[in-house]
């Protein structure tokens, strides 16, 4: 059998890989196909009919997603036949929809709205039984409103194919067929991280984050309250994707500006505590190789995998660095160090965190987080809250000119930058250790080998006569395979890096919206870690141990890494779940 | 919300039925699409399906907690809900309905405070609508358990379920 196979699309000659679907086909020959249920990789199930062709030959229209292609198949993608089967079918799913579209937080983002839009779809020209769902936000990071949803299970491949979570399935049957967990229970009730892509995945907004604008409106709105912010690395090059920049744009100084145009006083960036948990976990690193304490250690900045060892492996608890994660030591520091240097009371202060990230709204109300006696922190904004905040409140944002962030927690070094990315926490912390240990300057700061979109990453490194041997695995299925090598004694490595999505941050669950159409035909996540990567190469400061305010504070309050005050202010405990 | 019917009756599960379906699910295991077979296999030996046995059959075939209930789900041979300590069918066939069958199983329902198919939740009733049970000259009749109640007006239905 050839490697090559010739087919007509539209009558035009196109040649393509075998085992090619004709949606890939199509693709290659610039032809594009509408699609709503699937998505590359994950859910190929050809079940929602909206990208069906017509094949010469074929008894009924073929779903283009899920066909591959022949020798001499002749397809037609745009006959009257095929749209009016697409139309109807949208119309269809409509029947059933809710239209309450006007306030949806998905209007003009939505790939139902777009599609219906584009075929010229009547949404009211099948009337009928609707049905009714009660909105499950018991979550503290995800809202399900199920009137919402087409059934497309985008968000259960999600959940199940990248997650290995899967807490979300399809119950029941026919015009009762729901999207739900088990035995009907609360998103909250079950063993969900909230890592939120399933609603990265969603085309409609049957799932969204919980919005926390209010309260920070709130906040800033009340003169006893002095409200402080800080913004995750990977911020920076995605905010801009909601405003129509070009993908992996990197809006940090019209970031910082635009949060001061919306009163926040004290700006602040959380690679600063990235800077922090570098110090604090490279340290731990240390001490337990010199001590014989649990390796590997595994990290623990991303709250979606720490709730995910804590439910499916809590056996290995005792693996996971205790230091806090930046968000958390961002809340501490500013809670702590800070409120006391501004002379004002840790319960009159009110810490927001911009962040790629839904999990972090649960981490945010976790035990053993409130190092002055009240929360760490107060709201969480993901990323795309941040943008309707600034749309709603009639900032400009592409105007704006660049601002610098405020000190003294504005400095953050590339080492706190490259957090955003898969193998970033790992490469920030060797440069650090191997620095310590070698007691002398890297020469080459650049750890190729953990860098990448690569599910599971490994390499070893000459530290001071040692060998350190280190794993970087993003995405939780990549993840629980790591933990099943650990269980079985068939890992030999001293430092693992986890998280909980699928590249790190930069496709964090609380990121802007991709549509299929850019998920399935371009890789918009490794465009954002090259930008995260450039900007750390341009800098200067690439070490977190170098930062001048990292050493400030060490100096002043803290003492050293791992001091009684540090364990004290910037760690935590974790707590054994059940797996259901 | 869509209409799966949940038991609040508490879980009676004996340790020998779990280890009748822990040494059948061995060989269930090995099959292909296991989850089918191991849900029958369970509803034999527990008479349905709660969500204590669905756990235990999630975790020996390694599979989804959520996708075993998705299967139970949609099936309508499978059930979520126990028999009752007394079981209450109400035929509703051609004659029994046309002699007011519905009424009476609305009054049951009211009673009881169950729908059909449910189980109260002290697990002592449950309740069914038939098809028809083949004697139609005493229409509208009811069972509970082996009990044939005859000609049964709504009226009496109050003695009738004071009697268990």
């Amino acid at each position: 059998m050839s490697n090559v196979i010739n087919l007509k699309i539209n009558n035009t000659p196109v040649s393509v890989p075998a085992g090619s679907t004709i949606l890939e086909a199509a693709r290659a020959a610039g032809i594009r196909i509408p699609t709503l249920c699937y998505l590359k990789d994950i859910n190929a199930i050809g079940a929602c009919r909206v990208c069906v062709v017509e094949v010469k030959g074929a008894r009924s229209l073929v779903a283009s997603c899920v066909y591959p292609v022949n020798e001499g198949m002749e397809v037609f993608t745009s006959t009257p036949k095929v749209i009016q089967s697409r139309k109807t079918t949208v119309e269809l799913m409509l029947s059933d929809h809710n239209k309450n579209c006007l306030s949806c937080v998905r209007s003009t983002n939505c790939e139902l709205q777009n599609i219906a839009e584009e075929l010229g779809c009547n949404a009211q020209k099948y009337i009928g039984e609707t049905k009714f769902y009660p909105v499950d936000d018991a979550h503290a990071s995800i809202v399900r409103d199920n009137s919402k949803c087409i059934l497309c299970r985008r968000c259960v491949a999600a959940c199940k194919n990248y997650q290995t979570v899967s807490v979300i399935g399809a119950n029941a049957r026919g015009f009762d067929t729901h999207i739900g967990c088990l035995f009907e229970k609360s998103l909250n009730e079950t063993a969900c991280v909230g890592c939120g892509q399933c609603i990265a995945v969603c085309p409609t907004g049957a799932l969204r984050e919980k919005d926390e604008i209010d309260n920070v409106v709130r906040a800033l709105n009340d003169p006893t309250k002095t409200v402080v912010v800080g913004t995750a690395p990977s911020v920076r090059v995605a905010l801009g994707e909601e405003f129509g920049l070009p993908i992996g744009a990197n809006v940090e100084g019209k970031m910082a500006a635009a949060l001061r145009r919306l009163g926040f006083k004290h700006v602040f960036d959380v690679d600063f505590a990235a800077d922090m948990t570098i110090m604090e976990e490279g340290y731990e690193f240390i001490g337990r190789v010199k001590n014989g304490g649990v390796l590997p250690m595994i990290t623990s900045c991303s709250p979606g995998w720490v709730k995910f060892i804590e439910h499916n492996f809590p056996e290995l608890i005792p693996h996971l660095s205790s230091t806090k994660s930046p968000q958390q030591i961002f809340g501490a520091i500013a809670k702590t160090y800070y409120a006391e240097k501004l002379g004002i009371n840790p319960k009159d202060m009110y810490v927001v965190t911009i962040m790629p990230c839904t999990a972090k709204k649960f981490e945010k109300g976790r035990q053993h987080q409130d190092a002055a006696g009240v929360p760490d922190i107060d709201a969480v904004l993901t990323t795309r809250e941040l943008a309707r905040f600034v749309k709603r409140q009639g900032v400009m944002f592409n105007e704006l000119p660049e601002e610098p962030f405020d000190t003294p927690f504005g400095i953050g070094s590339g080492a706190g930058l490259i957090f955003g990315s898969s193998g970033g926490v790992m490469e920030a912390a060797l440069r650090t250790v191997a620095e310590v240990l070698d007691g002398k300057p890297l020469k080459n700061l650049d750890f190729k080998d953990v860098r990448g979109m690569e599910g599971i990453k490994e390499a070893s490194y000459k530290i001071a006569g040692l060998t350190v041997k280190v794993a970087v695995a993003s995405g939780l299925k990549n993840a629980r395979t790591l933990m099943e090598k650990i269980k079985k004694g068939e890992a030999d490595y001293h430092f693992i890096e986890i998280m909980a999505c699928p590249g790190g941050c930069i496709n964090g669950g609380g990121q802007p919206i991709k549509s299929a159409e850019v998920r399935n035909f371009t890789d918009y996540r490794a465009t954002r870690m090259k930008v995260i990567y450039a900007s750390d190469k341009a800098m200067t400061l690439r070490k977190s141990h170098e930062n001048p305010a990292v050493k400030e504070i060490y100096k002043d309050y803290f003492g050293e890494p791992n001091s009684h005050r540090a364990h004290h202010i910037l760690h935590t405990q974790y707590t054994v779940r059940d797996k259901y | 919300m869509a209409k799966i019917k949940l038991t609040k009756a508490p879980f009676k599960g004996t340790e020998s039925q779990e280890r009748e379906l822990r040494a059948a699910l061995v060989e269930i295991k090995k099959r292909k699409g296991a989850v089918m077979p191991a849900l029958q296999k369970a509803q034999e030996i527990y008479g349905y399906l709660p969500i204590e046995v669905q756990t235990i059959l999630a975790g020996v075939l390694e599979v989804p907690v959520e996708e075993v209930f998705g299967v139970a789900t949609f099936y309508s041979q499978f059930t979520l809900n126990p028999r009752g300590e007394y079981n209450v069918s109400v035929c509703m066939g051609t004659a029994c309905y046309v002699k007011g069958a519905g009424e009476v199983l609305d009054s049951i329902k009211v009673q009881l405070g169950i729908e059909p198919d449910e189980c109260s939740a002290d697990g002592r009733f449950s309740l069914n609508a038939t098809r028809c049970i083949g004697c139609c000259g005493l229409a509208p009749v009811m069972t509970i358990n082996d009990n044939v109640y005859g000609k049964v007006s709504v009226n009496d239905l109050e003695k009738i379920l004071n009697n268990y």
